[in-house]
């Protein structure tokens, strides 16, 4: 299928709307819409961030999702307790593949489930002592653990369990940081409440405890934000950066620790990697530091060239010439990769549907391989996210927020792409249809995606799934017959 | 055997519901009625005049102590009092902390799922905290639970609202079950003509006044020491009293789905008897100075 038209994407949204009830269908048409890259706000031409409607099987986290799944997880060498029951952490421990350096169970704990475990006497008594109790085991059982964080279940917004005054006390036990963390299911609409509430806990418990240490940084000192490690993502990211002269202090928060957070207010610029998950301690890294913060963009060659100049921009020349020689160096390994991988990929449309960052940061890399991003949406984005997104995006493609399983299936059926980037729950919907999917959450268990050394492997992957001959042998012999008799007869 | 009637005590906060929760069952004991209280408060105090205790060791304490409630047997947590009387009290939370509502769900439970609810027994009566403050206290009247409820009010007006109001309560909970109000007992204050407020209420509620149970202080001499009416002076007036309560829930028929009132019509009705002021619109959202210079 060629580029569709406005009217012809106008009239796929109309028609994918048809099956709603009146009430669902007004609600949902605001959240589809054709791209006009001259637009210059998205909130004209869709809405996001709202409750998801029942019944539209919506693959959204909640709030303990974005707060102890994304932003406080990674921070490998505190324990992180799900307070409440057993369930929400024992069924997101490990799940994000955050990779770290360390000796699990001994300084870093980033794939170990620590919870409260409530019963009913716990809901029904609160779990205050229990809570107590727990910090003491923590201390007792992992000396070697730098902080604690409190990632609240659902219950403890309804039991009134009073985190705030546990964690004060644990903490001159222990000696160390406890950071209460409101970060109840049911508050907001999604995930997104997660990582800002978890966000304000760094900037209340974390950054505000350490304001007035002594100054020990370099005029080079950078934080890299919003990047969880996934595979190893942040290690493909961090080696360019230093290898173009800067110091990276810190790694929010995929393979980060403590102090790194505690030291990030001394950096010169701070790194935005996922904006939506982590613009809000920039911005207070601004308002209060005065340290300034640069998004950026490490998915494919031209999207990197892009970034790196522009960090380099921000400090001396000797910076600016290493990132030049960086760029020179990968420039033969990326030309080779290109030159490996764009025949068979050329032309190949995909469509993507993911969280924070990836539905507007990886269309350059699909591009850089000669593959085209025809539709795009987001589980959480708010406006500022599909702002960014629109610009980046074909004109007339389709753009869906907080799309339901049924338009999602609708859309790829009738825009037939040749792949989908996804996650888990997409995946055996759309192979089962014939079209390759490729995890956009997790890289499949494969990664990093990120930097040059990721897009080799990103590359590789979007060949592999694209072009494994399984595709072509989606009819059973059984019924491959008929298929020959209906095309004969046709 | 007549089938098991289950009856739920609800009222304002201190209206005395205890109580006469525990004199009436007494009462009956007496008559030869087998009961069970059931107290549904985490003051666990609906059991004491019976058992002649401080407070009754609670399903959830006990639960708290054995690791879960599944640990309990149903001897762990049953008393026998005054006539026979079963007391078993739900137990939860000191105030602030925890959900005192999820205790009360946690202790019905058991009891049904343990079988206390047994052949032999005529009554189970459960005493209910005060205010209906979420589902946890709603829950003994929720299906195949409570099928009666009795209100204890008195002529005093913030006791005539919590009435009202626990009969929306019921309205919600009729239409999905079968619970129905079974009548108002009056707990008097000594309020001026109480018993025909009451009554004019009741009537408008759909329901009747079904006892007045005058003030006594002979109530409070029996309940300093731990006892009900009928246990500890059986020839004195006030035990009639309960007696007469308590044949004449024996005796009850007359249970009905509750119309509660407006707010406006409640005013008109306390109003009427001069219980509260009519109100003067002319001086609503005005401070003391403003009236100050109107009256100059």
């Amino acid at each position: 299928m060629t580029t569709m038209t406005r009217e012809e994407t106008e009239a796929l949204i109309a028609e994918v709307l048809e099956v709603y009830p009146e009430k669902a269908k007004k609600d949902r048409a605001k959240h589809l819409m054709v791209n006009d890259q001259s637009i210059e706000q998205s909130k004209k031409c869709i809405t996001s961030n709202r409750k998801s409607l029942p019944g539209v099987m919506t693959v959204r986290g909640c709030a303990y999702a974005g707060s102890k799944g994304v932003v406080w997880g990674p921070i490998k060498d505190m324990i992180h307790i799900s307070h409440g029951p057993i369930g929400c952490g024992q069924f997101s421990r490990a799940g994000r593949r955050n990779y770290y350096v360390g000796t699990t169970g001994v300084d870093t704990f980033g794939t170990m489930n620590f919870t409260s475990d409530f019963q009913e006497k716990d809901i029904v008594f609160g779990g205050d002592k229990k809570l107590t109790k727990l910090i003491e085991e923590v201390e007792m059982l992992f000396p070697l653990h730098k902080g604690i964080s409190v990632q609240s279940e659902c219950p403890i917004g309804l039991i009134g369990d009073d985190i705030e005054a546990i964690a004060k006390k644990g903490a001159v036990t222990i000696g160390k940081p406890i950071i209460p963390v409101r970060c109840e299911g049911f508050r907001g609409v999604s995930q997104s409440l997660g990582h800002h509430i978890a966000n304000d806990t760094i900037r209340d418990w974390v950054l505000d405890k350490r304001d007035g240490t002594p100054d020990t940084s370099t005029p080079y000192d950078v934080a890299i934000i919003g990047d969880y490690n996934v595979g190893g993502d942040a290690w493909a990211s961090r080696i360019l950066l230093e290898e173009m002269g800067l110091r990276v202090v810190a790694q929010w928060s995929g393979d980060g620790t403590l102090a790194e957070m505690m030291n990030t207010p001394k950096v010169k610029l701070n790194l935005l990697h996922c904006y939506r998950s982590m613009n809000y301690i920039t911005r207070h890294m601004e308002e209060k530091y005065g340290i300034p913060y640069m998004e950026y963009n490490f998915f494919g060659p031209t999207k990197i060239i892009e970034s790196l100049r522009r960090i380099a921009g921000f400090f001396d020349d000797s910076v600016k010439e290493k990132a030049e020689l960086v760029i020179a160096r990968y420039q033969p390994m990326m030309d080779a990769i290109i030159a490996k991988y764009k025949p068979r990929l050329q032309g190949k449309k995909v469509m993507l549907y993911v969280g924070g960052l990836r539905p507007r940061h990886i269309i350059g890399a699909y591009e850089d391989l000669g593959m085209e991003v025809v539709g795009t949406g987001y589980e959480f984005a708010h406006n500022d996210d599909y702002d960014r997104t629109i610009k980046e995006m074909g004109n007339t493609t389709l753009i869906y927020d907080d799309a339901s399983g049924f338009e999602l299936e609708e859309f790829v059926k009738k825009i037939k792409p040749d792949m989908v980037g996804s996650g888990i729950k997409e995946k055996y919907i759309f192979q089962k249809m014939g079209i390759p999917l490729r995890q956009m959450h997790s890289w499949d268990y494969s990664g990093p995606y990120h930097g040059y050394d990721g897009f080799a492997i990103f590359a590789r992957d979007m060949d592999i799934a694209l072009s494994n001959p399984v595709w072509g042998n989606m009819v059973p012999p059984w019924k491959k017959e008929v298929v020959e008799e209906i095309a004969k007869a046709a | 055997m007549a089938k098991l009637r289950q009856c739920a005590i609800y009222g304002k906060g201190g209206i005395g519901k205890s109580t006469t929760t525990q004199n009436l069952v007494a009462a009956l004991a007496e008559s030869g009625k087998k009961v069970l209280i059931v107290g549904c408060d985490p003051k666990a105090d609906s059991t004491r005049l019976i058992l002649h205790s401080k407070a009754q060791t609670t399903v959830m304490h006990l639960a708290a102590e054995a690791g879960s409630v599944e640990d309990l047997e149903l001897e762990d947590v049953l008393s026998v009092g005054f006539g026979g009387i079963m007391c078993v009290e739900s137990g939860g939370p000191e105030p602030g902390v925890g959900c005192a509502g999820r205790g009360v769900i946690t202790a019905i439970n058991f009891l049904e799922e343990e079988g206390a609810y047994t052949e032999d027994l005529d009554f189970v009566f459960y005493d209910v905290l005060g205010d209906v403050v979420c589902g946890g206290f709603a829950m003994p009247i929720r299906e195949n639970k409570a099928q009666e409820i009795y209100i204890v009010c008195s002529g005093e007006m913030m006791a005539m609202y919590a009435a009202n109001n626990i009969c929306k309560g019921i309205v919600k909970y009729a239409n999905s079950g079968g619970v129905r109000l079974a009548g108002l007992i009056c707990n008097s204050r000594n309020t001026d003509r109480e018993d025909e407020l009451v009554m004019a209420l009741a009537s408008r509620l759909g329901t009747t006044m079904i006892h007045f149970v005058p003030r006594d202080n002979a109530v409070q001499h029996a309940e300093i020491r731990r006892m009900t009416m009928v246990e500890y002076d059986p020839t004195h007036k006030q035990s009639d009293e309960y007696r007469q309560l308590a044949s004449k829930i024996a005796n009850n028929t007359n249970f009905v789905i509750p119309t509660p009132i407006e707010m406006e019509e409640l005013e008109e009705l306390l109003m009427e008897f001069g219980i509260m002021d009519v109100e003067d619109t002319s001086i609503i959202g005005k401070t003391a100075a403003q009236l100050a210079a109107e009256a100059a």
